[in-house]
């Protein structure tokens, strides 16, 4: 089984990875393995059992409403590849035409 | 003391010369660091180490001892953390081209906690990025070797934390272990490994890979000092959700308690593995690690964990499924590596394209896969439904017997490049990831050898936060094995 090349390039899509064609020929045969290694859980009966999320059953802990020091705007901004204006740089969201 | 019996000391003994004033933790810090420099460049278990931020640290530790302060519990000793364990102040790219160069701002609750003790970082150990990898070979930046056999893996992810142990490049290493990639590198590379009960450690500054598995642990040449180093790590972390308001364990107090009436599983799925053969040196290593048990008093018996076959399944939906969520900051905005790109949705494809290497694209491939609304339910839900099971395998041969005994992976450090395809190298993991998927404490310790000289390494599987059982385990099947074996670097022991 491989997968066909549009149902991979739409879940590189969904991962926002852009990929070359040889990529993509390769995680054809690559994903399907994957996804026939994982297709055994189809085989174990879990009628009733929930779903488990956490190792050990917690309740998730909220803290208090205090104000506490957050990183400084220079701290933020420290590793930033592209900084404007005390703020992250980045390439137009739209393009010219008005389409994103 | 000399170069080498500084850097062949454990992490107790340093402590406790270092406390003594016999020796400087300058001096001890120094000796490794001199070590690190003659040796790891044939090695690769180091990525960046930081030797003025290091004798910074020790003189401090010696100023404080000077001034009749206490320097803590673990003074003076040095320690190599895996680069995906955040440090401020110093470098730190999870083994990915994508964070290159990127210097935290924060520091992680596991290091403050060991720096507080008295511990001095080194620098950062290597390991396949995103700690995505069973072998060490989806490192980024520079391969890393078996110091048994530097034509082996030393496994993974940890590779560089158990390399660095015991090729004596550091007195203790940070690892993370999510599906078994602090156990696994132990194992093999000779040395002692624990994974915690998951919440015991803080993730606080663990990059995160699978949120629900991921845990930060200890690797050290003995079980009492990677003991030493929980107590010190453990404890409940406001900055993490998801830790446990337990208590840190006093493992330290019950260590030398032994195992006199403690009932040993031994589940027959893991000596009758569903793929593949186990290894007959391995089971031979394992089995002899039972005996020495029973000779100190334990008994053995026989469990079942039924659904062990389905813990890759479940894994490898779960996993990927988490890291395609976890990996989705890194989108070139904010901090690490950006492409050139024209307009934003470019700028998030390039960038990441470039950034990630081929088994971090192909996990967050899968995980986008099966988080998708037709799949979610088919996947990702029955995975958890399975996961659940799995748990309950476990709770119940935990009524049977007190602590599991298993091998920790089908083979010894096997050659690298031989794992040729993605899957090939998930079978591997079959021992170690349902511990991980049921949030048990898991404790890796030498138990013996192949006839090549490889080490063999056997783990213990605990109740949740029973890591004490573990080590009073681990400490017996540690003594029956005798003086530490401790592989030749270059020509020098």
């Amino acid at each position: 089984m491989r997968l066909d090349r549009d149902e991979v390039i739409a879940i590189a899509h969904l991962a926002r990875l852009a990929l070359t064609d040889d990529e993509v020929e390769g995680l054809r045969d690559e994903l399907a393995a994957i996804l026939d290694h994982v297709a055994a859980l189809a085989e174990v009966d879990t009628t009733g059992v929930e779903p488990m999320t956490h190792a050990i059953p917690i309740t998730l802990r909220l803290r208090d409403d205090v104000v506490a020091a957050p990183l400084s705007v220079e701290q933020a901004l420290a590793d930033a590849p592209a900084t404007r204006a005390g703020g992250f740089e980045v390439p137009a969201i739209l393009r010219g035409d008005g389409t994103s | 003391m000399s170069t080498d019996e500084l850097t062949q000391a454990t992490a107790v003994e340093l402590v406790r010369r270092v406390r003594g004033r016999e020796v400087s933790a300058r001096e001890v810090t120094q000796a490794f660091l001199d070590r690190i420099t003659a040796h790891d460049g044939a090695i690769g278990a180091y990525l960046r180490i930081t030797p003025a931020l290091a004798c910074a640290q020790a003189d401090a530790v010696d100023a404080a001892i000077a001034r009749g302060d206490d320097p803590g519990p673990l003074a003076g000793v040095p320690v190599g953390v895996k680069d995906v364990i955040v440090t401020e102040g110093v470098e730190t790219t999870a083994g990915s081209k994508i964070l290159a160069g990127w210097v935290p701002p924060y520091q992680s609750t596991a290091v403050a906690r060991l720096r507080a003790a008295g511990a001095i970082v080194l620098g950062k150990t290597n390991c396949d990025e995103f700690a995505m990898g069973s072998s060490n070979e989806h490192a980024a930046y520079r391969p890393c070797r078996n110091p048994w056999d530097l034509a082996r893996v030393p496994g993974g992810s940890s590779g560089g934390s158990a390399a660095a142990i015991a090729a004596g490049f550091a007195a203790l290493t940070l690892g993370t272990d999510t599906g078994g990639s602090i156990r696994q590198p132990a194992g093999f590379c000779g040395v002692v490994g624990l994974k915690p009960t998951y919440g015991r450690i803080s993730r606080w500054g663990a990059i995160a890979f699978a949120s629900s598995l991921d845990q930060i642990g200890p690797l050290a040449a003995t079980v009492a000092d990677a003991a030493l180093a929980l107590e010190v790590m453990a404890g409940l972390d406001p900055h993490d959700a998801t830790s446990l308001d337990a208590p840190a364990p006093a493992l330290g107090a019950t260590l030398d308690l032994g195992v006199a009436g403690l009932r040993i599983g031994l589940p027959r799925e893991y000596f009758a593995p569903e793929h593949g053969a186990l290894d007959a040196e391995i089971a031979a290593a394992v089995r002899a690690a039972g005996d020495a048990l029973v000779a100190a008093g334990a008994t053995l018996v026989d469990v079942s964990l039924p659904h062990t076959r389905y813990a890759g399944p479940a894994y490898y939906v779960i996993a990927p499924a988490e890291a395609a969520s976890n990996l989705a900051r890194y989108d070139g905005v904010r901090f690490g590596h950006r492409a050139a790109a024209r307009d934003l949705d470019d700028l998030y494809a390039r960038t990441r394209a470039e950034g990630f290497g081929a088994e971090v694209k192909r996990r967050v491939m899968i995980g986008n896969h099966v988080l998708r609304a037709g799949s979610y339910d088919a996947y990702y839900r029955k995975a958890q439904q399975v996961r659940a099971l799995i748990r309950r395998d476990f709770d119940r041969a935990f009524e049977t017997c007190d602590a599991i005994l298993a091998p920790i992976a089908p083979t010894a450090a096997f050659p690298i490049g031989s794992r040729a395809t993605p899957v090939e190298m998930y079978l591997g993991d079959v021992f170690t990831l349902a511990c991980n998927l049921a949030g048990l404490p898991g404790l890796a310790v030498p138990c013996g050898a192949t006839a090549g000289g490889l080490p063999i390494g056997a783990q213990l599987l605990g109740r949740p936060l029973d890591e004490a059982t573990l080590c009073r385990a681990g400490a017996v099947i540690e003594r029956a094995q005798g003086p530490r074996r401790r592989p030749t670097l270059g020509g020098a022991a």
